[in-house]
């Protein structure tokens, strides 16, 4: 039986709840969990004060609320086991997590995974900025892992990222894959403007037509090997038409300002 | 408040009064040490511990506007570090450039009691008094910029060896500094006004102001001395970092004749071998002339391995040290008074020059044959946070450590020294030497370094341990002022040191002069220059000397 939290107190302020991920609830009991600390604004409070704890950790974490918009940290720096949420999320959920599942069924907000190096988060509704990015001031962000958004992301998705895979079924803001190191994001819908900006290395493959920068120069159109693979991998996840497994791609190459090694990919039918 | 205090059997280290791991009780009152008390004392057993004056850093950056600019440049290494609160202290955040309650409380936690911050403007003074009034734990002061200041360079090239001496003296003042700092003298100005310029040799003028490095050095050498400030000036030669600089430092050494000086980092400035190739080392020829001249001090700026942030007055470096990484960096245009680099680094075994420049660092303290002129540094953050001290403190003492540490880095590098064939270890006397009683004689700080009657009641108390890092990183006692700050390794109170600073004479008529100058080119109304002495907190005015 999963461990079921269920929100019995609306937070007055946005709460950090770190101490919610597989890693620290392993072997405990509902009363033991009720016990642990989350920060409630500046002051320290236990996550009984918010949520009833039902069951025991199996593999499983069960979260469902009505406000789970401004509980913040959720699954960060978690190695292992599944969170499922139901409803809206806060921010920097799954931030810096090794391994392990995050499904949410509900929307998330800015800073969806950001530094992760492994694992899974699937969200089901839209994410908000800097999705599996670097935080500010670091030279590298996501390494590993996916991070997959059924519906819209905004601006700086993938910012610095290093590897791993990032896919949007809707739309991504603007400076998708911002100094990107290396690593793959794929839109299914619209790209915004300065997407790659300071790229070196990486792939960024959007199924609709973008406008790009000046620093970015066509290359072909052609159909890469690796398509295939990643789309069939996707279609476990999302809607992928079949003409996008057969189709071609016009290939950008960028961001001239830096290395020049990164790609843009965008479907040309 | 402080209490009256009985230290009761400690193996007291006490340099300056000739006290060598010899046990004794020593009495703390009313924040001084004091040969009996006048009232009972509490008793703290420390028999079978390590007393030592409290650590004095006589280098190091710790506050002012272009740590900020560091602190601003590297959010992820606060995030990385927090530094929590405890009951009595304040929260903060570390890395290689912590926050000002960090900065206090980490010094503390190494058992140091004082720290110079080593490089301000004279318009970042304001800023930095207010920083360093909120560094906790410690005493500390700052020096002053002044090598690269258009106006004291004009000065110089008309001769005015007078108005040079009095605008000192008032600069000094005005900006409640404890002494002068010259960086790259001479070189920031052609940099920052024409591209890839600046001065190469110490003799060589610059076509912006028509003054050697050698004139700026030997102007103030003299003009410090004799205005008879407690330290002389800290001297940042030319060259830093350039293969084949040490000519350059014997050069800057031989201006100072006879007269008091102090080389800062004089690891930076130990390079034989030829421009714009690898280095080399010179350790053997600089530390000789150090040994040989009584009136030079230095400290040695050594480098540790791992994260460091370059963060320098002279300009051009930072920029030059920006393009080995092509990462982010910060150049800061200071008025017409000096330069300002900020660049992140990573000193790394592997790589020839860093293994070569931590060589050179032990070398110089290996060589040196008067513990009492040689001051431990990292130029904090420059070659290490000041929290590596510790380990570059076992790397001192114990020669086996050493020597697994040397087997870890650059064999290249290693092999053009002689490191390898340097035996000796230094004893806790001469460790107290160089990190306590012989900064604050090179200060002059009278009061400081030592355990005699009058003196501060600084104190560091430490678990006698094999492993002299382990033992230097923690402290069992720090005692401030007569506070007992740490207890058992824990804060027991928090506690706000005061600001050493000096307050030279000289004559109101020079302002006169200085002024016009600045309401031509300066962007800050003359009248809010000076910093207002309700800046000054806890402050004590070191007499010159």
């Amino acid at each position: 039986m999963p461990l079921l939290l269920r929100q019995i107190a609306a937070p007055d302020v946005p709460m950090e709840a770190d101490n919610i991920t597989p890693d620290r609830l392993t072997g405990q009991g509902a009363a033991d969990v009720e016990r642990l600390a989350l920060m409630h604004g500046s002051e320290s409070r236990s996550i009984g004060d918010f949520f009833s704890a039902t069951g025991s950790y199996d593999g499983i974490i069960d979260l469902q609320g009505d406000d789970l918009k401004r509980v913040k940290f959720i699954g960060a720096g978690m190695s292992r086991g599944t969170i499922r949420v139901e409803g809206d999320v806060g921010e920097h959920l799954g931030a810096g997590m090794g391994g392990g599942e995050i499904l949410v069924n509900g929307n998330a907000t800015d800073w969806v995974g950001p530094e992760m190096s492994g694992g899974r988060i699937e969200i089901h509704g839209n994410a908000g900025h800097l999705t599996g990015s670097a935080y500010r001031g670091a030279s590298v962000g996501m390494t590993g892992g996916e991070i997959m958004v059924h519906g819209n992301v905004r601006n700086e998705t993938g910012n610095a990222m290093r590897g791993g895979l990032i896919a949007i079924g809707g739309n991504s803001g603007d400076f998708t894959g911002v100094n990107m190191l290396s690593g793959s994001i794929f839109v299914l819908g619209e790209l915004g403007i300065r997407t790659g900006a300071g790229m070196k290395r990486g792939s960024i493959i959007s199924m609709k037509d973008a406008p790009l920068l000046p620093t970015f120069s066509y290359s072909c159109t052609y159909r890469p090997g690796y398509m295939t693979l990643y789309l069939l991998h996707l279609s476990r996840v999302f809607a992928i038409a079949e003409e996008y497994l057969q189709g071609s791609y016009k290939r950008y190459c960028g961001d001239s300002v830096e290395l020049n090694r990164g790609e843009i990919l965008l479907y040309a039918g | 408040m402080t209490e009256c205090i009985q230290l009761a059997g400690g193996k007291v280290y006490d340099p300056a009064n000739g006290i060598d791991g010899e046990v004794r009780d020593l009495y703390v009152e009313q924040g001084c040490m004091v040969e009996t008390p006048s009232s009972s004392p509490r008793t703290i057993d420390v028999s079978g511990m390590v007393v030592m004056p409290g650590g004095v850093d006589i280098h190091c950056h710790i506050a002012g506007p272009k740590v900020n600019l560091a602190r601003k440049l590297q959010p992820e290494d606060h995030r990385r570090d927090p530094h929590p609160g405890t009951e009595h202290t304040r929260s903060g955040a570390g890395g290689t450039v912590p926050s000002t309650f960090a900065t206090g409380y980490r010094y503390a936690t190494l058992g140091y009691t004082t720290a110079m911050e080593a490089a301000v403007t004279p318009i970042g003074a304001r800023h930095t008094i207010e920083e360093l009034h909120d560094t906790p734990v410690i005493d500390k002061g700052f020096y002053v910029l002044l090598g690269n200041n258009i106006f004291l360079q004009q000065l110089i090239r008309d001769g005015r060896k007078e108005e040079f001496r009095q605008a000192v003296a008032w600069w000094v003042n005005a900006t409640k500094a404890y002494t002068t700092k010259l960086v790259n003298p001479g070189g920031d100005e052609p940099w920052k006004g024409k591209k890839n310029s600046n001065v190469k040799d110490i003799d060589e003028k610059s076509d912006f102001i028509p003054v050697s490095p050698r004139q700026v050095i030997d102007a103030f050498v003299d003009t410090v001395n004799e205005l008879g400030l407690p330290h002389p000036p800290h001297i940042h030669c030319n060259n830093l970092g350039h293969s084949g600089n040490f000519q350059t430092t014997l050069e800057t050494m031989k201006t100072a004749g006879d007269r008091r000086a102090h080389l800062a980092h004089i690891q930076f400035h130990s390079y034989a071998g030829e421009l714009g190739k690898n280095p080399k080392s010179a350790s053997r020829e600089i530390a000789e002339y150090v040994n040989d001249h009584p009136n030079i001090t230095c400290d040695v700026g050594q480098v540790m391995f791992g994260k460091s942030t370059i963060m320098t007055a002279d300009a051009p470096l930072a920029y030059m040290l920006r393009g080995f990484k092509k990462g982010k960096w910060v150049n800061a245009d200071t008025e017409c008074e000096s330069g300002c680099g900020i660049v992140p680094f990573s000193y790394q075994e592997h790589i020839y020059v860093h293994a070569l420049q931590w060589a050179i660092g032990l070398e110089l303290f290996l060589l040196s044959k008067d513990p009492w002129r040689i001051v431990l540094s990292t130029d904090h953050p420059n070659g290490g946070s000041f929290m590596s001290y510790p380990k570059l403190i076992r790397l001192l003492m114990d020669r086996e450590f050493r020597r697994e540490e040397i087997k870890r880095v650059n064999q290249k590098a290693i092999n053009s020294t002689i490191l390898n064939e340097l035996e000796r270890e230094y004893t806790l006397n001469e460790i107290a030497i160089i990190t306590r009683a012989g900064p604050a004689r090179a200060l002059n700080l009278s009061n400081k370094g030592h355990l005699g009657p009058g003196a501060d009641a600084d104190i560091t108390i430490y678990d006698e341990m094999a492993d002299k890092e382990a033992m230097f990183n923690a402290p069992r006692y720090v005692i401030k002022s007569g506070a007992l700050i740490i207890e058992d390794h824990e804060f027991r109170r928090d506690y706000y040191g005061k600001l050493l600073h000096t307050e030279p004479g000289y004559d109101e008529s020079i302002v006169a002069e200085v002024r016009p100058f600045f309401e031509n080119y300066y962007s800050i109304e003359f009248p809010n220059y000076a910093v207002d002495d309700s800046y000054l907190h806890d402050h004590e005015v070191i007499a010159t000397v």
